[in-house]
């Protein structure tokens, strides 16, 4: 096993931890809606929801280093460069992470000074980080992008997955540059924030998962290059072609002018085609492999990125995506609805699938399967579904009560919040935040245990087309 | 994927290029006209000392939506910022928004945390004349928020309730200007009908 595999196996590990503390925040969020006198004026609602959100940032970067760290030497068949400084930046990192949280869970916020934006707090939502670790987190992208152009430069070799992936290092870097700014103007501050959280999240990041995917079905289905790398470059062309002015959906109500009414309009509404393509891409290397795979748990979960980002991303996003809906449900539970489905859809069902690829491979395991990984499956699926479902149950009493009758007032707020649609759908939502803790919990045993215990079987490879 | 082109990543690799470049010039281009428009003192945006006038938010039946409007000398805290004044004013209730991290609670156009009321357009909110200023025993609007801002846990209003932030008083003079002036941005009708009934 290379040096960066052994590193990747530590970033995954640490990810999948921090999934748990992500869930751990997001169900103290949860009840914060339940019982609003919990831990008041100790460990108030916007910690908890600091931690929930920052979390969860970190272990999906995390998760992709593992995932880059374990390819990137197969792709070129040599050790990665500066392996040494990568453990180092590791260890950072994780150090970095739990400052950041300590101080978040201890000392929360300071006093109105540049000094609480460098040590404390910079209060600008997902990156509110201080910018001491904001500053840390483009070290350690730094030290990323230097392994793998260093690693490609000195093996001479340049895929087209690896050539896609050097040139999204760059925005990967230059857009994260925007966690720092404080700026007076809040129309200003959103305009780049969006940069920030669309083009940074929703585009690098995305790229960045679809070249991982695409080792990934090499390996998983035997899928050709050739086949893998033209599904990426049409992913990135519809990506990118609708998803760049698909920013403007962010622009309606920030200050910014009209146009983006039409631009944001059309061309959000154009994001769910990569989505599509994905779903029919995977319904038809099913048929292919007639569900056959060494790796069972690592193909449904693949499905489950496929499935999840497009229901979540794409049908979630379309149905407020327009700016005559969207003026009565933005900014209610409905976006919540659509972040959290969303998310899981886009990022977290392909690290799952990546993890047990990695560990298959790590571990020797001819063939993964067993009871376990179903369960799992089933709870963490159906209690995102579930979470997405009370989230939007009480994001439409909100977009009712509050933004089409009340006018968005105090009153018109507090009167949506107390009605019994809304309070069944934060009911609903903390029942299936449990649920999906549970298979939280699954998840990480049978993570654990596959490819060491009776899961382990006999190699069946099906052939592409058989 | 029968056709020459179609099982030939180059020719898609060309179009991802092509989109990507297309996308990235037009998006550069309308971001220096929208950056113009979302100055302070730009056509959506106004100046800070926008904080010395009265704002109003009147539904104009011309544009179908909701538009701020500033009217004639309305002094906050009884006093007339000039624009330096007001800019450094403005600047430090943005600083507090942010250091205590009001928007993992509250909402700002929408954007936030959910938890708590979307302050767009609060300064306009009904519910300081009515309930605040009773309330505190204060004279006007602003002095209202100072005092509830200051000490949120002596005017509970409902069973949620804002945590004690440890503000000073310039802290919360601050962000009031802050929301006063914010409330003055053209955000193109959002929130729809804030503080009136529905148009039909």
């Amino acid at each position: 096993m290379y040096q960066s595999q052994k590193l990747a196996i530590k970033y995954l590990v640490v990810a999948f931890a921090l999934f748990g503390v992500m869930i751990a925040a997001g169900l103290l969020t949860a009840a914060y809606y339940l019982q609003p006198r919990l831990l008041f004026n100790t460990l108030d609602f916007s910690t908890a929801k600091i931690l929930h959100i920052n979390t969860l940032v970190v272990w999906n970067l995390m998760g992709f280093f593992g995932a880059v760290y374990w390819f990137l030497p197969q792709e070129v068949e040599r050790e990665v460069v500066g392996i040494r400084l990568a453990n180092v930046m590791f260890w950072v990192f994780c150090a970095a992470f739990l400052t950041v949280a300590a101080v978040f869970a201890v000392v929360q916020t300071g006093p109105s000074a540049e000094s609480t934006l460098w040590l404390i707090n910079q209060g600008r939502k997902y990156v509110e980080a201080p910018r001491w670790a904001a500053l840390g987190i483009l070290a350690i992208v730094a030290v990323f992008m230097f392994n793998i152009i260093a690693t490609a430069v000195k093996a001479r070799r340049l895929s087209g997955v690896l050539g896609v992936l050097i040139v999204d290092l760059v925005p990967l870097f230059v857009l994260y540059l925007d966690a720092f700014p404080s700026e007076t103007n809040m129309a200003k501050d959103m305009y780049w924030w969006w940069w920030l959280v669309h083009l940074w999240v929703e585009g690098t990041w995305e790229v960045l998962i679809a070249c991982i995917m695409a080792w990934t079905l090499m390996r998983l289905l035997n899928t050709s290059r050739r086949i893998v790398e033209t599904w990426l470059y049409i992913d990135i062309g519809l990506v990118m072609g609708s998803g760049i002015l698909g920013l403007g959906h962010h622009y309606y109500w920030i200050g910014t002018p009209k146009y983006w009414f039409a631009l944001g309009g059309f061309f959000s509404a154009l994001e769910p085609l990569p989505l599509i393509g994905m779903v029919v891409h995977a319904i038809y290397d099913a048929g292919v492999h007639r569900m056959h795979c060494s790796n069972r748990p690592a193909l449904y979960w693949m499905f489950a990125e496929a499935f999840g980002n497009f229901f979540g991303a794409g049908v979630f996003g379309f149905m407020m995506t327009l700016p005559q809906i969207n003026l009565f449900t933005h900014g209610t539970q409905w976006t919540a609805s659509h972040g959290h489905f969303a998310w899981w859809g886009a990022y977290v069902c392909g690290l799952i699938s990546i993890f047990y690829v990695v560990l298959a491979e790590a571990r020797g395991a001819r063939q993964i399967d067993g009871p376990l990984w179903k369960w799992s499956f089933a709870l963490l699926n159906l209690g995102i579904i579930g979470m997405a479902g009370g989230l939007l149950i009480a994001g439409m009493a909100q977009t009712f009560h509050e933004r089409a009758l009340g006018g968005s007032t105090l009153q018109s707020f507090i009167t949506a919040q107390a009605s019994s649609w809304f309070v069944e759908g934060m009911w609903m939502r903390m029942a299936f935040g449990v649920m999906f803790a549970i298979g939280y919990v699954l998840l990480v045993v049978d993570l654990v245990r596959v490819g060491r215990m009776a899961s382990v079987v006999e190699l069946r490879i099906p052939e592409v087309g058989a | 994927m029968s056709n020459s082109h179609g099982a030939d990543p180059a020719f898609w690799r060309a179009g991802a290029i092509s989109a990507t470049v297309v996308m990235l010039v037009i998006l550069g281009l309308l971001s220096v006209n929208s950056l113009t428009v979302i100055t302070a003192g730009g056509s959506h945006v106004p100046p800070y000392t926008a904080i010395n006038q009265q704002i109003l938010y009147r539904y104009d039946p011309v544009k179908g939506y909701d538009m701020p409007v500033i009217g004639g000398e309305d002094l906050l805290f009884g006093r007339r910022y000039d624009p330096e004044q007001a800019r450094a004013l403005v600047t430090r209730g943005k600083l507090v928004i942010q250091t205590k991290a009001c928007i993992d609670c509250h909402t700002f156009f929408g954007i936030g945390a959910y938890f708590a009321p979307d302050l767009t357009k609060s300064w306009l909110d009904p519910a300081w004349d009515q309930l605040w200023m009773p309330m505190t025993g204060s004279k006007t609007r602003e002095e209202a928020m100072v005092k509830f801002l200051i000490h949120p846990d002596r005017y509970p209003t409902w069973s949620r309730q804002m945590p004690d932030l440890h503000l000073t008083q310039q802290d919360a003079e601050g962000v009031v200007a802050y929301l006063k002036w914010m409330s003055a941005i053209n955000t193109n009708g959002f929130p729809a009908n804030f503080g009136h009934a529905p148009q039909p």
